[in-house]
């Protein structure tokens, strides 16, 4: 039987969900024998070549790039995990969404105290930012939600080999932190 | 019309680094590179956000710019709030916990550069399959090695949680201290796996050394050009991750800055602004915008110093600085064998903190006098990185942030070395194959860039190359994966 494939992205986030994920330490050693990757930044994937069974979602969604490869995300996985506050909530980068995003680009590039000649980048090269950070949910279905910040390793190997193996996923209490 | 043959290649997400970033290359009908530009394609905003929030609240909200090395950003916002709550300097207690700290996070993030992301190429070659290059692959054919890897990332993970709480967003380090102590038993239990975490570095060194050496001359100029260094030293020219002054050399050694503290940065460094990144491009101002850039990180401070306090990393350095005949080392791929001179480093600081019965002790907090303004800096695994808040001391909330990242004082470098690839694989080839634009990426990694912290954001990654007509239509796309 083929091995279930598992795909992760990281949206607007820290990355440090993916470093909890490392953090299952040895376990990744046996993950490698359950699973394979497919589209992730640990490896040279980067487009859907064929259907994922889980989908691992980092961060909240900020711009125009985001909501396309959410969208690919939601097409490709049969099953799509929000992982940590910034994929559940939009998490710290959401701090920004009290403010006009005019104001924090003008902090950013033209008042910031060793910036000189200051200009907004707006090369069609980058990507355009949206007005907010959204919560994944908000653009696409999502099926399990993590919290944590990150969710511990323990609570990502719990509900990982959950899901793989077709179990319910349940969560200890001990495993459930939002910090 | 397409047929003036211009081409435009897009790298379009880099992968195995950490973050979010994008390449474009311009090439001419004759294949000659006309623009080669590393983008960084995400935003955040933090210095405008984190304004009218308590200054305390900095060291824990500014490292969720970056979960990578989310201790640097923890401990530098901390340094700076030092600063602020008038506090010059630590009880010995706090001062070491903040330092073993800060070698745990080097120690795990230097090893997992090393393995996770670039030896992959290392190991395998820059245009080995894509299917196996990758950790994976590493996994799978270097069983050991990669065993090692893991667990070197983890023990830098406990000492991260001895000493901040927790792994990943920890929350030790506090205004003017630390909030715990090393307890006997957490001691104890590191102090068991220490001496073979030593030993387990010297054998990275050792790999690191033998296959930069066993690339040769075009290894050492893969991707490499002369550039100024930047980092932190010890007041007496010895490396110092964790705290010191500032210092400069050009890329033949001549002392550009020293002695430099904190406080006075904005005399000595300015950003420049480029429409088409994100990420901005910081100078030493004396020299100006044009030639004043620098690198930062292992390399430079390997460069930089002048001795390292630790028996076997000084040895290593002295053997890596003959190199250079004693001169400055600009070789771009030399970065792994520097860093793994550093992960020797953290370890032996390591060992030799975990020794120190002041880690014991519990005076964990100074008090000071209020001040309106901190700056701070530290060398995070990635290179000197730099916190300024200013407060309104009446009701302490934060209303100027600005922070320099590691990667932002890399970017220059970064974008000549994407420049410097493409003129010495790409130029010239009509076809582009993805082994050749993983050349490029070798050469981003060499920098271990942070790309989650430069923009103070971060996103996913793909890789799409499109060849371009001048017209802006698409003649031939590729697709990697
Ligand atoms: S939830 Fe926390 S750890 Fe995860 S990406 Fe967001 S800030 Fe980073």
């Amino acid at each position: 039987m083929a091995k279930p494939l598992v795909a992760t992205a990281p949206f607007t986030g820290c990355f440090g969900c993916h470093m909890s994920l490392l953090d299952i330490d040895d376990r990744i050693l046996k993950l490698v024998e359950l699973v394979e990757f497919d589209k992730s930044p640990i490896n040279d994937i980067k487009v859907f070549t064929r259907p994922v069974d889980v989908g691992l979602l980092e961060g909240g969604i900020s711009n125009d790039e985001n909501v396309e490869w959410l969208i690919k995300f939601r097409e490709n996985c049969k099953i799509l995990v929000a992982v940590g506050q910034c994929a559940l909530t939009g998490g710290v980068p959401a701090m920004r969404n009290t403010v006009p995003l005019k104001e924090c680009l003008e902090e950013a590039y033209l008042k910031g105290p060793t910036v000189i000649d200051g200009k907004i980048p707006n090369d069609p090269e980058i990507p355009i930012l949206l007005d907010k950070v959204y919560p994944c949910h908000e653009i696409v279905k999502i099926d399990y939600f993590l919290p944590g910040c990150p969710p511990s390793a323990d609570t990502l190997w719990a509900a990982l080999t959950a899901l793989l193996t077709g179990k319910n996923v349940g969560l200890p209490y001990e495993l459930i932190k939002y910090d | 019309m397409a047929d003036n043959g211009k081409r435009k290649i897009v790298i379009n997400p880099v992968t195995r680094i950490e973050g979010h970033g994008k390449v474009t290359i311009h090439m001419d009908a004759a294949n000659n590179v006309e623009q080669a530009r590393f983008h960084i394609i995400e935003f955040r905003g933090f210095e405008r956000f984190i304004q009218g929030r308590f200054y305390w609240e900095a060291p824990v909200a500014v490292q969720r710019l970056c979960g990578i090395c989310p201790v640097s950003h923890h401990l530098c916002g901390a340094k700076a709030t030092d600063v602020i709550v008038g506090v010059d300097k630590l009880p010995p207690t706090a001062e070491k916990m903040r330092r073993l700290m800060h070698y745990g996070q080097t120690y795990q993030s230097h090893a997992m550069h090393f393995y996770h992301l670039a030896s992959p190429d290392l190991l395998f070659g820059f245009d080995a399959p894509v299917a196996k290059r990758n950790v994976i692959g590493v996994i799978q054919e270097f069983p050991e090695a990669a065993t090692k890897a893991v667990l070197m990332r983890r023990f830098g993970q406990e000492i991260i949680k001895a000493t901040a709480g927790k792994k990943v967003h920890g929350t030790g380090a506090i205004p003017g201290g630390i909030n715990k102590n090393l307890s006997v038993e957490e001691r104890d239990s590191l102090k068991k796996d220490a001496d073979k975490m030593l030993e387990w570095a010297v054998e990275a060194l050792e790999l690191a050394k033998k296959v930069t050496k066993a690339g040769g001359q075009s290894l050492l100029e893969f991707g490499s050009f002369p550039s100024n260094h930047l980092s932190i030293v010890r007041p007496d020219g010895c490396m110092d991750l964790y705290d010191g002054v500032l210092r400069a050399k050009t890329s033949d050694g001549k002392i550009i800055l020293d002695q430099v503290k904190p406080a006075d940065y904005l005399d000595y460094i300015r950003e420049e602004v480029r429409p088409w990144s994100y990420m901005k491009f910081p100078f030493i101002t004396s020299i100006g915008q044009e030639n004043g850039w620098y690198r930062v990180g292992p390399l430079s401070r390997i460069n930089c110093c002048d001795f390292i306090d630790t028996p076997v990393a000084e040895k290593e350095r002295q053997e890596f600085m003959a190199l250079g005949g004693g001169k400055p080392i600009n070789s771009t791929m030399a970065y792994h064998w520097a860093r793994m001179i550093e992960l020797v480093h953290s370890a032996e600081k390591i060992v030799e903190l975990l020794d120190d019965p002041d880690l014991q002790g519990t005076n964990l907090v100074a008090v000071g006098k209020k001040r309106p303004r901190g700056v701070a800096w530290i060398e995070a695994p990635r290179g000197t990185l730099f916190h300024h808040y200013e407060i309104n001391p009446e009701t302490d909330q934060i209303r100027v942030a600005n922070l320099i990242v590691s990667t932002t004082n890399n970017n220059e470098a970064m974008n000549r070395c994407v420049q410097v690839v493409a003129n010495q694989h790409l130029k010239g080839k009509a076809e582009i194959t993805e082994g050749l634009l993983n050349h490029i990426e070798v050469g981003i990694r060499a920098y271990d860039p942070c790309l989650s912290c430069a923009t103070h954001a971060l996103g996913r990654m793909r890789l799409q190359v499109q060849l371009v007509g001048p017209d802006g239509s698409i003649i031939e796309e590729k697709l990697r994966g």
